[in-house]
């Protein structure tokens, strides 16, 4: 399970390598370059400027991971900047500690951030989206109002200097130039981040959870590792605003600033990292053209905000997104190719058993599943038929961990398997589809079938943020191992870099099983994976779910289409009312009475 | 000293009460949290300073005109930034949309009346029982609200409506209800109830644009507190806050009572994230 699969020579339809990381870092690149001239070409006042809006990109780009790719509302991150602020003016002062050097108390304020970061954060993994933003608002009030009170220190409503940097940064222009490299780094840093499987993990949290859960995506880890690096690039964007500022008071972080900073990632489009940046310099930019607007600059942000909303929900980066505009070839067919699987699926030596024992599980006064068992065997495919509401789908979930039985036992290979453990089902050789698809629209098809490789990554976070060979083989190994599970469910590898939410509802029912693959499963449950398929293309199914089975992978489908279930089942399992009403070869399932009379009909 | 909490305590608890019915009125009809709970109730006070004060209008006329245009304000916020966001709830976008509208109502205030807190009239001038007026209009008021609220949902025709849409919205269009309009009817009720909310807490949060932000926050915390929609609950909590905030500022100072406040909020929400008297979430497979 935990080697990952070689290349082999079938896969020659792989496109010609698109390196998706690094061929939108182009215009990046160019912003920066464009951004070196402005010292060159424009006055003080415009290098002020410029200084400016690095400095916000520092803290937009790490936010970038929790607002646009993460989807967490975290409207109040004025706070962290002001604790920056703060941290790294107090510290050069000498007030509370001996004084320090400016460097040594801009990389103390990162550290206080990256801890405050997670304690912003943290309530994000209880509650529910409008009561998350709430409590990074009150943080954001608390944190101002603590600066206001701890006189002794903060010099409270008056204030205190920001720290001068040491030669050759305490001039202008210096200043500037540091600012601007930190900000290029945190560009490089936050798109290995948003390239790796981290951003896919973030982005499946965000539009797919459920489907994250089931591929082992663990979302507590994740959130926290994005908070400490938003936390810690918010801080540090704090201690260089200090030293523009030079002077700072309370006053100076207004909640107008927390706007500017979550609209410039709304305006430049959820799941990107060009277009925030854009939104970034247009929003710092933007009253300094509309000079007579400026008393209004807040409100215009706001009615920006409202518009993108409104009107344009994918913001610039779906405006700058030229290639989701050609059409897709029309007539595809889906057009699976079994000989693919064996580069998937390795063989198995020794065939194990999924045992279901008198399992119930109620909800209120409904009692959904009650008592129900069966045996999926490896290599052999388990059809588990019955009318709506006889308990299918919740057996499924039980199984995946997504509800914990009232009663009774799951054993995979005689062990036991954690009631409600949802995340480490992966892990332990259980993947599955589900009834509606869960996929991730607005990522591409290769991006949504790599999710489905997580837990085979061996590289860490740390490599992910440097892009360390180990997490470029990580991704390479993801990489083609998501192009062969792809042709081997039969989508057109031309299909890779296309927008999820572009495909036909039948591909994405195939899609979902080329993820389930990705993690080279024991047993596959399909939740009626035929549902919307036309005629022929349920044959094609039957023939790729036989193949998998042959290689050995235990295979639950539950289904309303008994053609199929008849057609590919070694074993079927009848459910009535949550308990079993039958269960047998698929000739003394056809015989059978009371099913006849309950749900096939004579 | 007791008195005295309890006094001011049981005042601005009722003021974050009706915001939190303010809350609650715009989510039952639509499933949806508004960020402008508090603005509405900020520019209650503010539009009543301005037509009773710098207008010099009689003071109910002024309530009067004060009630039209905040519930105006209510309608606007449906058809700009509910309505529009209502088809992809799942999404969360109303929590941009309202966030972006409140933004815009908080600056147009700021800008155009003033960042300074200004006076508000008293409404009848006189104590009761040796309260102060800005003591108890809010309590009476809030009681006020509160009975007509239950009256209006128990008795009339429009009450059930509106209850049966809040139960359960494709069932209520099914049989007929008219969604839509009951839905602006409610934007508007919920724009009178945040317009009496200010008015009435005029005298002690005096007409200041701070107060919008300021509102949203206590007001939101009541209905964490009691569980989204429950009136009830709201009322509790925010009374509860009211006391608990009152009593912070006499034992710490004003500045540590906001600290105390946001973290029993915090710490509450993260042990009951339905609140005290909420419902539990839906199953979501």
């Amino acid at each position: 399970m935990t080697e990952s699969a070689p290349s082999i020579a079938t896969t020659a339809v792989a496109p010609s390598r698109h390196n998706i990381g690094h061929a939108g870092a182009l215009p990046i690149i160019a912003i920066f370059l464009a951004a070196i001239v402005v010292p060159f070409i424009g006055n003080d006042y415009w290098v002020l400027i410029a200084t400016r809006a690095a400095i916000y990109w520092i803290l937009v780009s790490g936010l970038n991971l929790v607002v646009g790719f993460a989807g967490q509302l975290a409207i109040g991150y004025v706070s962290l900047l002001t604790l920056g602020a703060y941290t790294a003016s107090v510290l050069v002062a000498g007030n509370a500690t001996p004084p320090m050097h400016p460097f040594a108390a801009l990389l103390a304020a990162v550290a206080v951030g990256a801890v405050a970061g997670v304690i912003v954060g943290l309530p994000a993994l209880r509650l529910r989206t409008f009561y998350f933003a709430m409590t990074t608002l009150g943080f954001a009030t608390i944190v101002t109002q603590i600066a206001l009170a701890w006189q002794d220190v903060t010099g409270g409503g008056i204030g205190l200097p920001g720290p001068t940097l040491p030669a050759p940064f305490d001039t202008t222009d210096g200043l500037y130039g540091l600012c601007l490299g930190i900000a290029g780094t945190c560009s490089w840093l936050t798109m290995n981040v948003g390239h790796s499987r981290y951003g896919r993990s973030l982005v499946a949290i965000r539009d797919a959870d459920v489907a994250a859960e089931a591929v082992g995506i663990v979302k507590s880890r994740l959130l926290v590792l994005i908070f400490i690096l938003s936390g810690a690039t918010a801080a540090l964007a704090g201690g260089l605003f200090a030293s523009l500022q030079t002077y700072i008071t309370p006053d100076a972080f207004t909640f107008e600033l927390s706007v500017l900073f979550f609209i410039s990632i709304l305006i430049g489009g959820r799941g990107s990292i060009l277009g925030p940046l854009i939104g970034t310099i247009v929003l710092t930019l933007l009253p300094e053209f509309a000079a007579p607007l400026a008393a209004w600059s807040t409100f215009l942000y706001a009615a920006l905000l409202l518009a993108v909303v409104l009107a344009a929900p994918g913001g610039i980066a779906a405006l700058l997104d030229t290639k989701s505009r050609k059409p897709l070839q029309a007539g595809r067919s889906i057009d699976p190719r079994p000989e693919e699987l064996r580069t998937l699926l390795p063989a198995r030596p020794e065939p194990t058993q999924l045992v279901l024992k008198d399992l119930a599980l109620s909800f209120g006064g409904v009692r959904a599943v009650n008592g129900a068992g069966l045996t999926v065997t490896s290599g052999q495919i388990h059809g588990l038929i019955g009318p709506n509401g006889s308990g299918k789908t919740t057996t499924l979930n039980i199984i995946s961990g997504y509800y914990a039985q009232d009663a009774g036992t799951i054993t995979l290979a005689g062990q036991p398997l954690p009631p409600g453990e949802s995340t480490g089902r992966c892990r332990l050789g259980i993947a599955r589809t589900f009834q509606t698809p869960r996929i991730v629209g607005e990522a591409t098809v290769l991006d949504n079938v790599m999710m489905g490789a997580t837990i085979a990554a061996k590289s860490g976070f740390v490599a992910a943020l440097l892009s360390l060979p180990s997490s470029r083989r990580d991704e390479e190994a993801a990489r083609e191992r998501g192009l062969v599970a792809l042709s081997a469910v039969g989508l057109a590898t031309s299909l890779a870099g296309v927008r999820c939410d572009r495909l036909q509802h039948s591909e994405l029912r195939f899609l979902e099983i080329a993820r389930a693959l990705m993690s080279e499963p024991a047993f596959l449950l399909l939740d009626e994976p035929a549902a919307g398929l036309s005629a022929e293309e349920i044959d094609r199914l039957a023939g790729l779910v036989t193949a998998i089975s042959q290689r050995g992978v235990g295979v639950l489908l539950v289904e309303h289409h008994t053609d199929l279930i008849f057609d590919i089942c070694q074993y079927v399992t009848v459910l009535n009312l949550g308990e079993v009403l039958a269960a047998g070869t698929c000739q003394e399932i056809r015989a059978h009475k009371e099913v006849v009379s309950a749900y096939l009909g004579s | 000293m007791l008195a005295s909490i309890l006094m001011s305590g049981l005042a601005v608890g009722a003021i974050y009460a009706l915001i939190g019915v303010t809350y609650n009125t715009m989510f039952m009809t639509s499933r949806v949290m508004s960020f402008t709970a508090g603005q509405l109730g900020m520019v209650g006070g503010v539009l009543g300073s301005l037509f009773a004060l710098r207008l010099g209008l009689p003071v109910p006329l002024a309530l009067l005109a004060t009630l039209l245009c905040v519930a105006l304000i209510g309608v606007v916020t449906e058809f700009v930034a509910v309505r529009p966001v209502l088809k992809s709830l799942d999404q969360h976008l109303y929590v941009l949309s309202t966030l972006a509208l409140a933004t815009m109502i908080q600056h147009t205030v700021a800008v155009t009346w003033s960042t300074e807190p200004r006076p508000f009239p008293a409404v009848f001038g006189f104590a009761i029982a040796g309260i102060d007026e800005k003591f108890w209009l809010p309590v009476v008021t809030c009681l006020v609200v509160i009975i007509g609220l239950e009256m209006l949902y128990r008795r009339t025709l429009a009450g059930h409506a509106f209850r049966a849409i809040a139960e359960d919205n494709f069932a209520a269009r099914a049989l007929g209800l008219p969604e839509r309009n009951l839905r602006i009817a409610s934007y508007a009720l919920a724009g009178g109830i945040g317009a009496l909310a200010g008015f009435s807490g005029g005298l002690l949060l005096l007409a200041f644009v701070a107060n919008g932000p300021l509102l949203n926050f206590y007001g939101f915390v009541p209905v964490a507190l009691g569980g989204l929609g429950n009136n009830r609950g709201a009322i509790v909590g925010g009374f509860a806050l009211g006391l608990f905030q009152q009593a912070m500022n006499f034992l710490v100072g004003g500045i540590f009572s906001s600290v105390a406040v946001f973290g029993l909020f915090i710490l509450v929400l993260l042990l009951a994230p339905q609140g005290l008297f909420g419902a539990p979430v839906a199953r979501r497979v």
